[in-house]
């Protein structure tokens, strides 16, 4: 396993599909004395109707609930066993993971398909409205208690068209998820958490072939569901719109916002390259611009949110006090019309490109968790069909040029197809961009 | 599907044992340690630099200073400003952080190997000659107080400062590493040079190398890069002035820090703990297993688990170098905050008295940590970090191959006399951000007192 510029990372796997149509990857690596274990369901807040949001979510914190065969949280045994265990959920997807000792994979294999199984009949009304509680309270903590915790929100709902999923996010809307009853729960777990729509990654100090008899073992017997209906492409750009949020906070923000391609789609790679030349680091166009020269900005960032269905590329602003977004928006568009003018210097691509191959490699020296070899195998075979997409994957970076970076630029960041998001202190609608239209988030 | 395997959880096989990675040891002619670990998994080099400069040492009247002297490491230095050094950190695929922490200033990079050396240095001209230029000073600077402006609309920063504040009152771990406002303003570019000039000495610093790379190859780059950094003539252990002595636990109180119309309450429950090289060490990091520390430990599955009134909460054993904080973190519905925070009094003053651990917690605790050991030292940054702590807390260089012979030898009567010594129901002080009004009434029924309203201090 080896990587070079212009090399190939090995990621050494075998895949195979159980009868039951669950996908199995499996990945031999020895260093540590550690195993992963990774599953994907393919179900995020995308599977979700307007009104009936934060589902797929709300799912996720009841799965680590008493299944039939143990009786405690979904914690209790694998952390007595030196596990460490998360999930998350986001617009497209549903990940669980263990990272346990490498003596204690098939505990980690008996949980996972044990919830897969038989999570239905032992979920209890109480537990339901407990973890409904628990996320109401995650809501307040990661978002309305937050300074510009709202901004997202406001983001989504202008950027894509209110029948679109990505309309909303993931974390719900407080009323739908007080609506929700333990019978829509039990309904989306028979639609989407089944073997027929899920993919398992295990990797680490492992027998390749000890765990697929396991896994025949443990998760052999899981019926296969019907895979879920495909859900629509996002629209590929949106209505321009200018809006001012009032927030708790002291100083404005701007968010600028485009529709761009789709996780792995043509652009991709060239728009992720653009965002850290435009706002990665000191060298960065923004930075230098109005936070080192011009010193009218206190921080900057940008980037492109690769997703199934269709991203989007947003530029995050905050201004110093006493100077208006008015300010803040004119320079950014200045700079972003540069950029599609002329496209970036020969320095900053070769800059973009090698921070973009350690970041690759650093995130690959874990077998497990988010972001980890078998959270990325997963990934690959999700969105491509192909686990050992690791190579290629760099290669697109590799194979960005100027030109092609412009060209994306140019196509998919114009001020015609631009949402503007001013983020403002309570009161202070004149630091926002002129003409924009006050928005509510609740 | 109800095999006989099915139905019993699946027995773990013997425990592995975990050895932490041979550490090759040398040291500079100038005085400055090179710890090496090799690591060939990946073609990866994390780099750090560990100098004993955190705010710990800050002047009295000066809170803030270390950490902007960190800041301003890479804001120009060798004749490089501050965009050309990232440029060329950049050319490299080199990523640079530096980190200005309570005891420590870290200095970590990552790289890949055949970049390694060239890296470093540049990491030399930050540590040696780092330009600390009035002008920049002046923007850096400016942009700290932008930073703690935006801080103080986040409760958890309100929280976190209004609690090291309670709990070590005018002592340096009384204020956050990144300073107070006023106090930022009042610093001046010749305070950072005097503090760097005085505290960032290659006696007293740790060179620590985790990865792909030759032992040889280490050697040489270190003597390279950092071979000709001179000892100034404050020089000494530590540089400044000595620590100053640890404090001392005061009387249990309420703070409240009003935040109108909050959607939530920030928490903060603790008191005055003892430093990492207590002898206690082992026992307080179980107990902390059992009370707090875990997902399924006492607090958590009482506030989460069972009453809903949180995303989550956590207990932990905040060790520094002189001194450390216990605390309880969680931020609760406004509505529940009071019985959130008595069930929280209730389970710490339970946990050494009327409810001591019980053999299967201690069980748990064991197996948790024990078990979950390995997992600390997967990746090179993972490796360079824990090499770190050793530096920063002065601890022996078997401190981690120690550690799970003497979680299993902790006893019961050893655990609950750690309790009893470090846990002081009648010090705790509860930290709430909130809105006052909602919480006023709740919060004067703890029995400790009205709660005493505060502003942000930040």
């Amino acid at each position: 396993m080896t990587t070079m510029e212009g090399q190939r990372i090995d990621i050494p796997f075998r895949k195979h599909i159980l009868g039951n149509r669950l996908q199995v990857i499996i990945h031999e690596d020895h260093t540590c004395p550690l195993a992963a274990v990774n599953l994907w369901y393919h179900v995020g807040s995308k599977d979700e109707v307007a009104g009936r949001t934060g589902f797929a979510h709300l799912f996720e914190h009841l799965m680590f609930e008493p299944s039939k065969h143990f009786g405690t949280t979904y914690f209790e045994l694998l952390q007595r066993a030196g596990g460490q265990i998360n999930g998350s959920t986001n617009t497209d997807r549903t990940n669980y993971w263990e990272l346990v000792p490498s003596n204690a994979l098939e505990l980690a294999l008996w949980m996972e398909s044990d919830r897969m199984a038989h999570m239905l009949p032992s979920l209890t009304a109480t537990a339901f409205e407990t973890q409904r509680d628990v996320v109401l309270n995650e809501r307040r903590q990661n978002y309305e208690n937050r300074p510009y915790g709202l901004a997202i929100i406001a983001l989504s709902e202008a950027l894509f068209p209110a029948d679109h999923p990505y309309h909303w996010i993931t974390i719900g809307a407080p009323a739908d998820l007080r609506e929700a009853t333990l019978e829509d729960v039990q309904a989306f777990f028979r639609r989407f958490y089944h073997p027929a729509n899920a993919s398992l990654a295990i990797a680490g100090d492992v027998d390749p072939d000890a765990v697929l008899a396991l896994v025949e073992d443990y998760f052999g017997a899981c019926s296969a569901g019907e895979a879920p209906p495909e859900v629509a492409q996002a629209p590929t750009h949106t209505t321009p719109a200018r809006l001012v949020l009032e927030d708790r906070v002291d100083l404005p923000r701007l968010y600028s916002a485009w529709l761009t391609p789709a996780i792995f789609a043509d652009g991709d790679a060239d728009l992720d390259l653009a965002s850290d030349i435009l706002a990665g680091g000191k060298p960065s166009r923004l930075y230098r611009r109005l936070v080192y020269e011009q010193r009218i900005a206190t921080d900057v960032s940008a980037s492109q949110n690769s997703r199934e269905l269709g991203g989007f590329f947003a530029v995050v602003v905050t201004a110093v006090p006493g100077v208006g977004l008015d300010v803040i928006d004119r320079a950014v568009s200045g700079e972003l019309e540069t950029f599609a003018r002329e496209g970036p210097a020969r320095d900053e691509l070769t800059r973009a490109k090698a921070l973009t191959e350690t970041a690759f490699v650093s995130r690959l020296q874990r077998v497990g968790g988010f972001g980890g070899r078998s959270d990325q195998l997963n990934s690959y075979n999700v969105w491509l069909g192909d686990p050992g997409y690791f190579t290629a994957d760099l290669d697109r970076y590799r194979h960005v040029t100027a030109q092609s970076i412009r060209e994306a630029a140019a196509r998919h960041l114009q001020t015609d197809r631009q949402v503007t998001l001013s983020v403002v202190p309570v009161g202070h609608a004149d630091l926002a961009v002129p003409g924009s239209n006050p928005v509510e988030v609740s | 599907m109800n095999t006989p395997r099915r139905r019993e959880p699946p027995a773990a096989g013997p425990d592995q044992p975990v050895v932490f990675p041979a550490v090759t040891r040398s040291t500079l002619a100038n005085g400055l340690a090179v710890w090496f670990v090799e690591r060939r998994q990946l073609p990866f080099v994390s780099v750090s630099l560990f100098v004993p400069a955190g705010s710990v040492i800050d002047p009295t009247d000066l809170p803030g200073v270390s950490s902007l002297t960190a800041d301003m490491l890479d804001e120009g230095a060798g004749g490089r400003s501050a965009i050309e050094i990232q440029e060329a950190f950049g050319r490299l695929g080199a990523t640079l952080d530096t980190e200005g922490g309570s005891d420590a200033m870290r200095l970590s990079l990552s790289v890949l190997p055949q970049h390694a050396s060239d890296a470093c240095g540049l990491v030399a001209d930050l540590m040696m000659r780092p330009t600390l230029a009035a002008d920049d000073f002046e923007r850096v600077r400016t942009l700290r107080v932008n930073r703690l402006r935006q801080l103080r609309n986040l409760p958890s920063a309100i929280a976190d400062q209004a609690f090291v504040r309670a709990v070590f009152g005018t002592h340096p771990y009384g204020h956050q590493p990144w300073g107070l406002t006023d106090a930022i303003e009042r610093t001046s570019v010749d305070d950072v040079r005097r503090f760097h000039e005085a505290a960032y000495q290659p006696a007293s610093s740790v060179m620590v190398v985790v990865g792909s790379l030759e032992p040889a190859d280490v050697a040489a780059m270190a003597e390279s890069a950092f071979g000709v950094w001179k000892n100034g003539s404050s020089h000494g252990k530590w540089g400044l002035a000595p620590y100053p002595d640890a404090p001392r636990g005061t009387p249990s109180r309420v703070i409240l820090v009003d935040r109108p119309a909050a959607a939530q309450t920030e928490l903060r429950i603790g008191h005055v703990a003892v430093p990492r090289r207590t002898p206690d060490y082992h026992a307080l990091v179980l107990l902390n297993a059992i009370l707090g520390g875990q997902f399924v430990s006492r607090i958590n599955l009482n506030l989460r688990e069972q009453k809903g009134y949180t995303y989550g909460a956590q207990t932990a054993f905040d060790f520094r170098r002189i001194a450390g904080a216990f605390v309880l973190q969680t931020s609760v519905q406004t509505d529940a905050t009071a019985d959130a925070a008595r069930e929280s009094l209730n389970e710490i003053a339970a946990v050494r008295g009327e409810r001591p651990p019980t053999a299967d917690e201690m069980d748990f605790g064991r197996a948790t940590l024990t078990r979950g050991f390995a997992r600390n030292f997967e990746t090179t940054d993972q490796i360079a970090r824990a090499l770190t702590q050793l530096a920063t807390y002065d601890l022996p260089d078997d401190t981690f191959n120690r550690f799970v012979p003497a979680i299993r030898a902790v006893e019961a009567d050893e655990l609950i006399m750690a309790a009893q010594r470090h846990l002081h129901p009648e010090e705790l002080i509860v930290v709430a951000v909130g809105d006052a009004t909602k919480l006023e009434s709740g919060l004067s029924s703890l029995g400790l007192g009205a709660p005493i309203v505060t502003a942000v201090d930040i």
